[in-house]
């Protein structure tokens, strides 16, 4: 599907490209994409069974728990930007990520004696809560391990592994409980081992990659920009909580943040999309339950050739394309055509977008700012995201629930489609504010 | 800390973790097998088809004959059982009929609903959205119904959302009841969010009672499979059942919030619109089924012992206090030959 892009010119939008060899991905990306590989199969198996935990076990309907789910996201939210902020007061990205994954395998251990829905309930908020507070600093980690030339290669890497873990996750605890009929606590054993082994893996393998001193981690880069940038962060004197906000207002990181709010906003939850293809398609329907990991399968498949892609030919136009790719998913779930076809296509656009999109943003914010910034950045950015997309689908909702299914999906598709051309736009007049590219 | 250090910590760390997991795993496994080959724990005779006036029911005794279809005799329900070969998690039976929403386990675990003759015989099959709630059969067997809730998603991101639907015993499907217009108050209520379960059928194959809900409220809708409408009769009632006489309704009443639901029986009298709450303490979220025109059954799990619970019997009047009707039991139907 990107077979197009390879007649852009090169190099359109100045993206600083290291030599061959520069190119590798590094081994502290490739072990934080194992431990969030390992994270994500500890949650994901639990999140999987967990339908059936809470109404065949705890013996309650699953009407309370969807409702509590977006008071989650919205405390996930916020906890984003303030993890990456303190990532970059302390200058410890590593170990306030290692509380994050600290705080969800912790709360792992409580789930096996919990037997009530409140205790359920305060188990996964903890559990999101570390979601939340691992993920800025982590990224920033990425960021700080990479070369500039293979950055969105890197994120890649690294979402194609903690994908793996969200498709195993399922699977596993699926296979757990055909062996062992109400097995339940053994799929919380097993999930609460592979967080304890996520965790270890970051606190003992991922070295302590302090985002201040880039220049010491970057010092064999020969002569490219990579040493420039070290050159300038070790030159600038050190930051102040104040000037960190500051560091915020950076033209260009603004309107980053204001596009992702719009793009956030106009995007539907994947859940509404199943819905939406459960009710056109039979196939769709006989494998309701399956669908979302037919979109982490896709995710996974494309988050590394698209990460490269995007190095190449410029990550703002690809996270644009990444949209397209999104509008071209709502469009195959309106469709009037049913079948197992057009749902699969569904699915490989969804992961298509999540491929060229979610890595690609921590990258696009960390190109508007400077290493002692850099958690606090894509903080900002996930936490903008978040809350767009918190209020997105509280919108999606009422106009589904006003409109119906077809109009709703309609409306949605064509603001995606009037807002690509902006965010295009946007992005290319922010380039001029980028903090790695001197123009 | 050097390299080799760090990697011997971890392997020592992954290594602890992969014995306490292989330890609790077959221990585990182990106590499930011992659980299913075990003979079951209450007296169970295996029968090909059932017989007589009998109340047919999910089997939760531990032991060989866990989550089987069971049945006792009407006259003595806490007596021995007869066990068939057909998992269910539920089930609803009549003379003619058993509809059995059953989980298809596996690597990738999907859910459905199965109809079988009185010899046993499947008659026809569908796929479930997810985790199977409720299912009816009218009385002269010709329409089925059944309930279930949409799950996969991790974290249910939709919120709570049901599939319900109504096809003939012949393979005629009515479609999911959310297509049927929803009117309250004399008003059309179009909300996406509308959800609707528990159908219980009347005696003419065109007029049903069920749930609706929309923005947090639910009623007692009336529904007519002609006209394909669902008429709100009452506030805040889920789950009804038809008294075989046709003149009451019990259903299940959320005296707490939506999010904490505590849910109590009641009664109400279609013809003087009179409620009854009846005096089980206990939060009840099943579908109630009638023994008589006097008596109401409905499941309760046990405290403690997961995958278990009991048949509760009371006066649809709320005149005595709640008895246990058959122990180890789920998913209750009344059959009369």
């Amino acid at each position: 599907m990107y077979i197009s892009l390879t007649n852009q010119p090169k190099d359109p939008e100045g993206t600083p490209r290291g030599p061959k060899v520069a190119n590798r991905v590094s081994s502290v990306v490739i072990s934080l994409g194992i431990v969030s590989m390992l994270t994500d199969v500890s949650s994901e198996s639990v999140a999987a069974i967990l339908p059936l935990y809470v109404t065949g076990v705890i013996g309650l309907s699953t009407v309370a728990y969807g409702f509590l789910e977006g008071i989650y996201q919205g405390v996930s939210a916020i906890v984003r930007l303030g993890a990456g902020w303190a990532a970059d007061r302390v200058d410890q990205p590593k170990w306030v990520a290692f509380s994050g994954y600290g705080l969800a395998a912790v709360a792992r251990i409580f789930l096996l004696f919990v037997t009530s829905f409140a205790g359920l309930t305060a188990v996964l908020t903890a559990d999101r809560l570390g979601k939340g507070i691992r993920t800025a600093p982590r990224d920033a980690l990425i960021t700080a391990s990479s070369k500039p030339g293979n950055l969105a290669a890197s994120f890649g890497v690294h979402r194609a592994l903690d994908n793996t873990g969200a498709a195993i996750g399922p699977l596993l605890a699926f296979l757990i409980l055909l062996v062992i009929p109400n097995g339940f606590s053994t799929v919380f054993v097993v999930s609460l081992a592979f967080a304890l082994v996520g965790a270890a893996v970051l606190g003992i393998i991922v070295p302590n990659v302090r985002t201040r001193s880039t220049a010491v981690v970057d010092r064999e880069a020969p002569g490219d920009e990579a040493t420039a940038i070290a050159a300038k962060a070790r030159a600038r004197p050190r930051v102040t909580a104040r000037a960190r906000w500051r560091e915020l207002n950076n033209p260009g990181l603004k309107r980053l943040l204001l596009v992702a709010g719009l793009l956030g906003v106009l995007t539907i939850g994947d859940g509404f999309i199943y819905l939406v293809l459960q009710n056109r398609s039979p196939f769709a329907a006989q494998f309701f339950p399956l669908l979302y990991v037919g979109t982490n399968i896709a995710f996974l498949t494309f988050a590394v050739p698209i990460g490269r892609l995007a190095d190449r030919f410029g990550r703002a136009r690809m996270f644009v394309f990444g949209h397209g790719l999104l509008l071209a998913a709502y469009v195959s779930a309106t469709v009037p055509i049913t079948g197992a076809a057009i749902t699969i296509l569904c699915l490989i656009l969804l992961g298509g977008y999540y491929a060229a999109t979610d890595g690609i943003l921590s990258v696009l914010a960390t190109q508007f700012t400077n290493s002692e910034t850099r958690a606090t950045a894509i903080g900002a950015a996930q936490t903008v995201v978040a809350i767009a997309r918190f209020i997105s689908s509280a919108g999606f909702g009422l106009l589904w629930f006003a409109l119906g299914r077809e109009w709703s999906m309609l409306i949605v598709s064509i603001a995606v489609a009037a807002a690509i051309p902006i965010v295009a736009l946007v992005l290319r007049s922010a380039r001029r504010y980028r903090a790695d590219v001197s123009v | 800390m050097n390299r080799r250090y760090r990697i011997a910590l971890l392997s020592a760390i992954s290594a602890v973790a992969l014995i306490v997991v292989i330890v609790f795993g077959t221990l585990a496994f182990t106590r499930s097998q011992a659980a299913k080959n075990a003979p079951s724990s209450v007296e169970a005779t295996p029968v090909a088809t059932f017989t007589g006036e009998r109340v047919q029911f999910r089997n939760t005794a531990s032991g060989a004959d866990y989550g089987k279809v069971a049945s006792v005799p009407l006259d003595d329900p806490g007596g021995p059982r007869s066990v068939s070969s057909q998992i269910c998690d539920r089930v609803y039976a009549t003379t003619k009929l058993t509809m059995c929403l059953k989980t298809d386990a596996g690597v990738v675990t999907t859910w459905t609903a199965v109809q079988t003759g009185a010899t046993g015989k499947q008659e026809q099959t569908w796929s479930l959205p997810g985790i199977p709630s409720r299912t009816r059969i009218s009385a002269d067997s010709k329409l089925v119904a059944e309930t279930s809730f949409i799950t996969g998603e991790s974290y249910a991101t939709v919120g709570f959302s049901t599939e319900t639907i109504i096809v003939t015993a012949a393979g005629k499907s009515y479609g999911s009841l959310e297509q049927f217009k929803l009117m309250v108050d004399g008003s059309r209520i179009n909300a996406a969010d509308r959800n609707v379960w528990g159908v219980t059928f009347g005696d003419d194959d065109r007029y049903f009672y069920a749930t609706a809900a929309s923005a947090g409220s639910t009623w007692l809708v009336r529904g007519d499979l002609v006209k394909r409408t669902l008429t709100a009769e009452h506030k805040a009632a889920e789950c009804p059942s038809l008294s075989p006489d046709g003149t009451r309704v019990a259903f299940k009443k959320n005296t707490g919030t939506f999010s904490q639901p505590n849910w109590r029986i009641a009664v109400l009298d279609l013809k003087t619109k009179v409620e009854t709450v009846l005096p089980e303490k206990r939060s009840v979220d099943d579908q109630v089924e009638w023994l008589d025109d006097s008596i109401v059954l409905y499941g309760l799990p046990r405290t403690g012992v997961a995958g278990d619970s009991d048949v509760w019997s009371m006066p649809a009047d709320g005149s005595a206090d709640p008895t246990i009707f058959i122990p180890h039991a789920w998913s209750p139907s009344v059959v009369h030959p």
